[in-house]
């Protein structure tokens, strides 16, 4: 056992901090609306890149630096703690690049992986349908063949940056006789088309992170077919491997600093000699230690056993249950301000509440652990 | 960033596992705790090894490894609720040791890692403490104030009543004793405290780890409405749950084991946070495991009581989870505190 970093990879982290104090993104434009928001990320990615720090955990040979797990993750709670804007194509960075270096064709890779990488096109994910949420196996989207094209409709949802993306990560149903998971397809589906319609979904704070995709007829030449016809939930499951494996560690540290900040109000307050809120803020600290050190412990199974202890499935869990239980607290703590519409904690509270149900709510996550991690057996549920 | 162990930590914790797996059999265990024994046998076993001695220094005749490597047997003789008085031995060694003389440590360290000296080690109020566990047979009880002062009595030098714990597993007295009875131990005594709170942390885990195993083997068994009730979300959830909470205990104890070891710096601030995540653990994963057994959960015939007392007594031993969670408040004030501060440019 050894919690420390190799000099290698405290250098690592040097480079970038060095790199990240010398190249500060410009604020966050006030006026300008969405518009103004994206051109801001998208100039901050395109930074990124001409400094080579845009995606340092893909392979040197598609413009990344080969970074290991240990440097990806120094990387990912380097850019959370200096609080940066959200590179404006994370989708493409984190999930498209990946799953097509592990699926795509070498045409398909020469195609894309770079205006992923400068945010020249921007990646969107169309897995979920109204009807296919935890049970996504169980998607309807159709994609029928036609002559050298695919011919495609059906509705998908909870589609982060659709409105702004040129390219959708889309699975379809492409043979209905076959079993559900076998029946599927993987697609790039360009957004650029009438046939696709984005409709903003607006959340319980307001903005529009998500949206609805209706997709009427809409056309994807062969060529863009990723992984093979009817190879689909394979392909699928790339990407969503990868779905957490890197924000995780910047999620991470945007818990923690918004604890510090916490704990900071508290302590100039007088509160922290309060025996309950005391307790609750330590409480939080353990658990956000407990996160910090589960992450790390996790990335180090993969690195040394090339395979992940149980850790994985409970991280996201347990962080996602802590940043609600903290923003909650920032209520009794903070005050009415923190119930005050445009207040950053009044946002905090408000976003915190999504975390138990997006990227697998925590009673599917309970369920697997339950059933691979435990080895219970699951309850037959209806076909 | 490497939490494996080595391949020599690896081989004390499969021998442990493999040993405690014969002679502290759950059968054993249970005419122990009925008849109110120690298994002397296994002691004398364990200390022929060398296991009381395993974090003494080799100058006083132990093995002279790391806590890190004192938390491996503490697990694995959690898991087995093995009758020794390991636990109290090896944190009142642990004190003496940080906080002794060199007399003093000249005089009980040889003893103690010898396994023929056994000790125990509690939390005192006016000379007294209620229950200390393994003090009915101790050689040496040391006794550790809120004022982070400790003293270390024979039972000679104070008053000692054997009390029936609700852990038959392991003895308990009440001791009691003027001031300034015994020796002061003057030195690390903090140091020596962070330490025993990350020795019974691990214990904790062990205890979780097993109470999970024993559950999942239950509810895989246990049938009702023609299915094994671990099928049901209500059950298998919990069981979730009781993983979470023991992998919580387990990395945060494998931080302050590794930090008493490679940087003492964050010993104070690492136990406290260890100790506040496995008493919680030890006392929910311990219940949930009762409650997962149904009814023959709180029958005397099933096992998982045994663990559910253990880790009772364990959660309150030097401080429960939310005495863990002031300091750790105590801490983190101090350190806001710091931030504060208008740094100079």
């Amino acid at each position: 056992m050894d919690l420390t970093f190799s000099e290698q990879e405290t250098s690592f982290r040097d480079e970038l901090r060095d790199w990240l104090a010398e190249n500060p993104p410009v604020p966050r434009p006030v006026e300008g609306g969405e518009d103004a928001q994206l051109a801001w990320r998208r100039d901050w990615q395109r930074r990124l890149y001409e400094g080579g720090w845009a995606a340092p955990h893909w392979p040197v040979e598609y413009g990344g630096r080969g970074a290991t797990p240990t440097e990806s993750a120094i990387y990912f709670e380097e850019i959370g703690r200096a609080r940066v804007p959200m590179a404006a194509n994370i989708l493409g960075l984190l999930l498209g690049g990946p799953t097509l270096m592990a699926w795509g064709t070498p045409e398909q890779k020469e195609r894309y992986l770079e205006p992923i990488l400068s945010a020249e096109e921007i990646w969107c994910q169309g897995f979920s349908e109204p009807d296919a949420g935890s049970d996504l196996a169980s998607l309807k989207t159709r994609a029928v063949k036609r002559g050298e094209e695919w011919v495609v409709s059906g509705q998908k949802v909870w589609t982060s940056a659709a409105q702004h993306a040129k390219w959708c990560m889309l699975v379809a149903r492409t043979d209905v006789d076959a079993e559900k998971h076998k029946g599927l397809t993987y697609f790039l589906m360009d957004m650029e088309q009438d046939a696709v319609q984005v409709r903003p979904l607006r959340q319980i704070t307001g903005e529009a992170e998500f949206n609805e995709l209706f997709i009427e007829e809409a056309t994807i030449p062969d060529a863009n077919v990723v992984g093979g016809a009817g190879n689909g939930w394979k392909v699928a499951l790339t990407t969503l491997m990868n779905e957490r494996a890197g924000l995780g560690f910047a999620l991470q540290i945007r818990l923690r600093q918004l604890l510090d900040d916490l704990i900071a109000i508290a302590a100039e307050r007088g509160l922290m000699a309060d025996p309950l809120h005391a307790d609750s803020l330590a409480e939080l600290h353990v658990r956000c230690e407990s996160i910090r050190l589960l992450a790390w412990k996790g990335l180090t199974d993969v690195e040394r056993y090339g395979q992940p202890g149980p850790e994985g499935s409970l991280v996201k869990w347990l962080w996602s249950e802590t940043n609600q239980r903290l923003t909650q607290l920032a209520v009794d703590i903070v005050g009415p301000e923190a119930m005050t519409g445009g207040t950053s904690w009044s946002y905090e509270l408000r976003r915190a509440r999504g975390n138990t149900i997006e990227g697998g709510t925590t009673e599917v996550l309970k369920n697997i652990v339950a059933e691979r991690v435990l080895g219970l057996p699951r309850l037959k549920a209806a076909a | 960033m490497d939490f494996g162990l080595t391949d020599d930590q690896r081989d004390i914790k499969r021998t442990a596992r493999e040993l405690l797996g014969e002679r502290s059999r759950p059968e054993r265990v249970r005419e122990l705790a009925e008849t109110g024994r120690t298994d002397e046998a296994l002691w004398r076993e364990l200390s022929d090894l060398g296991w009381p001695g395993i974090a003494v220094a080799e100058e006083h005749g132990g093995l002279g490894l790391g806590c890190l490597e004192l938390t491996i047997l503490c697990e694995e003789l959690g898991r087995a609720l093995a009758a020794v008085p390991f636990l109290p031995t090896t944190m009142a060694a642990g004190l003496i040791e940080l906080a002794g003389s060199p007399r003093q440590r000249e005089r009980w360290l040889p003893g103690f890692a010898r396994g023929e000296l056994t000790g125990a080690l509690a939390a005192a109020e006016d000379g007294g403490a209620e229950l200390v566990i393994g003090g009915a047979d101790a050689d040496v009880i040391v006794l550790v104030y809120e004022d982070r002062t400790a003293r270390a009595l024979t039972p000679a030098e104070c008053e000692l009543v054997p009390i029936a714990s609700i852990d038959p597993t392991r003895s308990a007295a009440r001791v009691s004793a003027s001031l300034d009875a015994g020796e002061e131990l003057a030195d690390d005594v903090a140091g020596g405290v962070d330490r025993a709170l990350v020795a019974i942390s691990s214990e904790l885990v062990g205890v979780c780890d097993r109470a999970l195993e024993l559950t999942l083997a239950y509810v895989k068994e246990r049938r009702q409405f023609g299915v094994p009730v671990g099928s049901f979300q209500a059950v298998s959830h919990r069981c979730a749950q009781m993983l979470l909470d023991t992998e919580k205990a387990r990395a945060n104890t494998a931080f302050a084991a590794w930090a008493a070891d490679a940087d003492p710096e964050r010993l104070a601030e690492a136990a406290a946070m260890a100790k506040a995540a496995a008493s919680d653990a030890g006392r929910e994963v311990t219940a949930s495991a009762i409650q997962a057994h149904g009814g023959i959960g709180f029958t005397w015939e099933a096992d998982v009581h045994w663990l559910y007392k253990r880790a009772q007594l364990d959660a309150a031993l030097l401080g429960s989870a939310a005495r863990q969670r002031a300091r750790v408040a105590t801490i983190l004030t101090e350190r806001a505190a710091r931030l504060a501060v208008p740094q100079l440019q």
